[in-house]
């Protein structure tokens, strides 16, 4: 007994190192799986708090940029409004029309895009109705996933982040592959699994595919800046220039499709019926 | 004994909030960022609460992970800095630490940089090796150790510098 103590007592520092490198690599592991339970994020209170009043100072330093982005959207709108043949028909009545996305607007706080897994912290949570699995996007194109939500802050997982697989096509022909970030360039994503017989073209629009209950289809995401066959021959991988500047991120929206829980019981139930 | 006690709480949130408001934003040529908040384990003082440098080495790391979102990176390489921190003064600054003797911010030139540059570099490279998380990428692992802990170094030695020339 005495020499058990001994040993503790010897080794204290070894072992008191040991347990916290133990709880650290834990964490760190839990990091790079996608939406693991984890205890350490900045959706909290005191660094939600932080980078909140942080943000009240630099905010001003991207005013510009963000009102004419704002400008950019309002013009692109007001086009399509004015323009439409015949607008008095196609009046929809919001009381009977069956809405199947609501849209929150969030500013943004933080963002990262040096690391392999990059966040985006965005003022707004639970309180203004945001939850896991809502995409986020803003007046160019996509931007993430919301990954953890509390009372007022939420964390969103970039698309420059390795654990993010979107589904994304091509704009004119709808054959589809998975949008994924290999690190490097924050304005260069890969699309990868697209099918050889896809009439890829440098330039072509990529966007939102309609598989996933996240994003509705047709969102904007980039344009295809070179592309190559894999190996095998069975498939393209693209690189694909995004619309977005990762590196400028202000204000954004998150979209709740009000159809998910319907579409993912469906899908369940048949899957449980094969 | 007091005054040293408060002179590092002050130093601790000191370089954690410097570090999330000014460092990682830095970017520089894309993917460059210094990480200086180490000099909070460069600088504590060295007696025998090697314990206590521990735990609050954890919770340095801990609390850069929460902002950074990172999940336990920066505590792992904080830690492990921590834990090696005494072999490494015994290496270079060898008699004077036996005796207690060692101020890093008293020391030569020349052994401060040394004992700053090992620690950095050990927690850089355990720390985008984490990030990482694969060997595969070692290239990219040793070109951001190399560049990020250049930067970091160089900021160390001159914060040393400019807080030292008050306390004289």
């Amino acid at each position: 007994m005495q020499q058990i103590v001994n040993f503790f007592i010897k080794y204290r520092n070894f072992l008191l190192y040991a347990f916290l490198l133990f709880i650290s690599l834990v964490f760190t592991i839990q990091s790079h799986s996608y939406h693991r339970s984890k205890f350490v994020n900045s959706a909290n209170f005191l660094s939600g708090g932080i980078y909140s009043s942080l943000d009240n100072i630099t905010e001003y330093f991207d005013l510009k940029v963000h009102n004419a982005q704002l400008v950019e959207e309002n013009n692109r709108l007001r086009t399509r409004l004015l323009n439409t043949r015949d607008s008095i028909s196609q009046k929809i009545d919001t009381a009977t029309f069956h809405k199947r996305f609501r849209f929150t607007t969030a500013k943004t706080i933080n963002n990262n895009y040096t690391f392999k897994d990059n966040f985006l912290t965005l003022r707004a949570g639970t309180k203004d109705g945001l939850k896991q699995d809502l995409g986020v996007i803003t007046s160019k194109g996509i931007v993430g996933i919301v990954d953890r939500a509390s009372a007022n802050y939420a964390t969103v997982i970039s698309i420059l982040n390795s654990n993010s697989q979107i589904n994304a096509k091509l704009k004119k022909s709808n054959h589809f592959g998975i949008l994924v970030w290999r690190g490097g360039d924050p304005n260069i994503v890969d699309l990868i699994d697209v099918q050889s017989k896809a009439p890829v073209q440098k330039g072509d629009t990529i966007v939102t595919g309609g598989k996933s209950t996240i994003f509705p289809e047709g969102i904007g995401i980039g344009t295809i800046k070179s592309f190559e066959l894999d190996p095998s021959e069975n498939f393209y991988s693209i690189k694909v220039e995004l619309f977005n500047d990762m590196t400028n991120i202000g204000y954004v929206y998150v979209i709740e499709n009000l159809d998910r829980t319907e579409i993912q019981t469906l899908e369940q139930q048949t899957a449980d019926e094969q | 004994m007091n005054n040293s006690v408060t002179q590092n709480i002050l130093r601790f949130v000191f370089l954690v909030l410097v570090q999330i408001a000014i460092f990682n934003n830095i970017n520089f040529l894309g993917y460059i960022n210094p990480y200086p908040y180490v000099l909070f384990i460069i600088l504590f003082p060295i007696g025998d609460n090697k314990a206590l440098l521990l735990a609050l080495s954890f919770l340095l790391g801990i609390s850069i992970d929460m902002f950074c979102n990172s999940g336990g990176m920066h505590a792992a390489s904080c830690v492990t800095i921590a834990y090696l921190r005494p072999w490494i003064l015994q290496s270079i600054f060898g008699l004077a630490y036996e005796y207690n003797a060692v101020k890093v911010v008293k020391a030569a030139f020349g052994q401060r940089l040394l004992y700053t540059t090992i620690l950095v570099f050990s927690h850089h490279l355990l720390l985008f090796f984490l990030e990482s998380f694969n060997f595969s990428d070692i290239i990219y692992i040793l070109k951001k150790t190399l560049f990020s802990g250049a930067f970091t170094v160089l900021l160390c030695i001159i914060l040393i510098t400019l807080f030292s020339v008050k306390r004289r």
